[in-house]
């Protein structure tokens, strides 16, 4: 690949006790959106100004075009720090001066434009971020998104080659977010400049970057195209991805996959020397997807919700369940036959049926049919994990379902 | 050894060890006045000549101290001509009260109260504004844009400080002077020609030198630390956000006042 534009080289940084970056190793390239995702506190803000020289390293090197910026000539530093651009995750805006004056200062400082050239850039800014009605206001008087695009248009003024943006989105409701996510992406096609953007608004970020690179734990465990991300094995970048499916997790007590499996595999071994079977059911919402395409993300995600609780309310502290699909449940029983599952099967049933969500009459707007589906298995013999779960997809029956019969709404 | 002289010994050394940090961290933070001053102060001739911005804090610095500074003046004449009438009424020579009064504001009085008077009211403020630019990072701001905080910050409040307070220590001077021709003169009767007479024989040229001396030296004191104080919050320990705004305006407003006061009497000593 090409030479990257910045290089960070083995980059460490403590405060005081605090280590914050770790020989972190980091590659930006030019005319790209690159995309600095992490947990809040562990050094994103800091690892963007380490770029910008308001921060400087304790060992290892940051290469602008190859060469270290320590060996950078007071004129060439100079020249690249007038390069670039600053966006603060506080705004920074200075709180003295009107919007206007806001955005003319880096102009009227820096250059020696005439007063009405000035003037005309400015305008031009504040016209394209339709901040007309506020510019002769005090950033104290503004909302906090007219903040935002108020530091944006700072941003903008000088015609940046590279600009760097510290939590763009945060604290603005979706659709200014969107908004201002679109801007960047948009100036961006536009003018080609080479952004470096950190955030934790996941997944909207990487629609608009070229390349993303995870912070964890004072490393950089990934970098490169949101498409690699996709596909990658690395845990971190999965609990990244895959955040709010772990938030569901966490909020209808279903275990970590993992869990499960290396569970499973524990007690196939214990069989296999002849100790007593244990049981494995497998729960599935059919048409989960279906769901979410028609009638929407929170009814998809409220009806595995249900499933998930009514069963682990079922369950005994000695027994696992955990997601394995979009709307999949496997749960173990150690030591159980298959009667003790059946009967859960049953009480499960039982309490589906009464459910709301199983009622055609509260779709108002769109009803799609789902079923819900059990199966189990009793492991008696050495099997293997495909095999336990072929066996109870074979096994599985509908035990509850929501028919949308003569409603006019059905899809 | 018993273990009493040992620990006897222990506390000394931690004495000796605590009086080692404390002067070593005296003169470092004196040494990065000194450098933040001699940087500051240098800017101002910096080009483009930042014209307005000093204009502006003139304006603040000096114009808006025109009414305190009266007032005090006013007040502090007066009440030099009651106590200089009563002490030299009993020598008989209450015809010296106009140069007793000059005398001592133009000396001594005009340039401390007036530099005490504007670390109160614009010191503070100087300490407060910056800090806040600080911990809002709107210092940061402007070092990302390539501008020069020291230039953009410090140099004009500098330069507006040098010329603000001579002004504002003439103001002082002569009126705290009527102050005392209305006391001395209008209230207790003193002959107003041998007032005025008496202040135009004993005041000479070295006395406004001297005074015109202090009060610069007090501009570029009080400013630097004023600046110094509110540009370096956040090094501060234990105070972030607005508390350390809040400790480094008190600093600000008491390391001044205790350095004008001390400086004060070193340039005396000099100059007498």
């Amino acid at each position: 690949m090409a030479q990257p534009f910045i290089e960070f080289k083995d980059v460490s940084k403590r405060f005081g006790d605090l280590q914050v970056l770790d020989k972190v190793n980091l590659r930006i390239y030019s005319g790209e959106i690159t995309a600095i995702i992490g947990k809040s506190g562990v050094g994103k803000s800091v690892l963007l100004k380490h770029i910008i020289g308001l921060i400087k390293p304790d060992s290892g090197q940051i290469l602008i075009n190859g060469k270290p910026l320590s060996e950078f000539t007071k004129t060439e530093w100079r020249n690249f720090k007038r390069s670039l651009s600053y966006m603060f995750q506080s705004n920074a805006l200075f709180d003295s001066l009107t919007v206007f004056e806001n955005i003319a200062l880096p102009l009227k400082e820096r250059t020696r434009l005439p007063n009405k050239v000035i003037r005309e850039k400015v305008e031009y800014r504040i016209h394209q971020f339709e901040l007309q009605e506020v510019q002769d206001r005090y950033p104290s008087q503004i909302s906090g998104g007219m903040q935002k695009r108020v530091a944006l248009a700072r941003a903008l003024v000088t015609e940046p080659t590279m600009i760097l943006f510290d939590e763009p989105t945060t604290g603005l409701d979706p659709l200014r977010k969107n908004a201002v996510l679109n801007m960047i992406a948009h100036y961006q096609h536009e003018i080609g400049f080479t952004g470096v953007m950190v955030s934790h608004d996941i997944p909207d970020v990487f629609f608009i970057s070229n390349r993303v690179a995870i912070i964890e734990n004072k490393k950089i465990p990934f970098q490169g195209t949101p498409l690699e991300l996709e596909q990658t094995d690395n845990e971190v970048v999965w609990q990244f991805i895959h955040g709010q499916e772990v938030l569901q997790d966490q909020l209808t007590g279903l275990d970590p996959r993992q869990k499960v499996e290396q569970l499973i595999k524990e007690l196939t071994d214990k069989v296999a020397k002849g100790r007593e079977p244990f049981s494995v059911g497998l729960f599935t919402i059919d048409d989960l997807d279906e769901i979410k395409k028609g009638v929407g993300y929170i009814a998809s995600q409220r009806v595995f919700q249900c499933l998930a609780m009514t069963l682990k309310s079922y369950m005994s502290s000695n027994e696992y369940a955990a997601r394995i699909g979009t709307g999949e449940i496997l749960a173990v029983f150690p030591g159980s036959g298959a009667s003790r599952v059946k009967k859960l099967i049953e009480d499960l049933r039982r309490d589906c049926s009464r459910q709301e969500l199983m009622d055609p009459s509260k779709y108002k707007k769109v009803c799609i049919d789902f079923a819900l589906k059990a199966g189990v298995v009793e492991v008696n013999t050495r099997m293997d994990m495909a095999t336990i779960l072929a066996k109870a997809r074979e096994n599985q029956q509908v035990i509850a379902k929501m028919e949308c019969k003569g409603a006019s709404n059905r899809k | 050894m018993n273990p009493e002289s040992v620990e006897g010994q222990g506390s000394l050394l931690r004495f000796i060890n605590w009086l080692g940090q404390i002067t070593i961290k005296i003169v470092s933070e004196l040494g990065a006045i000194a450098i933040f001053f001699v940087y500051g102060f240098t800017l101002i001739f910096s080009l483009p000549f930042q014209f307005r911005k000093i204009v502006q804090q003139i304006y603040f610095i000096g114009v808006k101290s025109f009414l305190i500074i009266s007032l005090i003046g006013l007040f502090t004449g007066m009440v030099l001509g009651l106590q200089g009438y009563y002490s030299l009424v009993k020598f008989g020579s209450e015809g010296m009260l106009g140069a007793a009064v000059a005398l001592s504001l133009i000396r001594e009085l005009g340039p401390v109260l007036t530099a005490l008077m504007i670390i109160g009211r614009a010191g503070s403020s100087i300490a407060a504004e910056i800090g806040i630019m600080r911990i809002s990072e709107q210092i940061d701001a402007l070092d990302t844009m390539d501008i020069n905080p020291m230039r953009y910050l410090v140099s004009p409040r500098i330069a507006a400080s040098i010329i603000s307070f001579p002004l504002l220590t003439a103001l002082f001077d002569v009126i705290g002077i009527l102050g005392g021709y209305l006391t001395g003169v209008l209230l207790l009767g003193v002959n107003s020609g041998i007032f005025f007479n008496r202040i135009y024989d004993s005041v000479v040229a070295k006395d406004i030198t001297g005074g015109f001396i202090k009060s610069l030296v007090f501009a570029l004191l009080v400013s630097t630390i004023c600046c110094y104080q509110g540009y370096f919050t956040h090094m501060r320990p234990g105070g972030y956000g607005a508390k350390g705004v809040s400790l480094a305006t008190t600093s600000a407003v008491v390391i001044s006042c205790v350095c004008v006061l001390v400086v004060d009497y070193v340039l005396t000593s000099f100059l007498l």
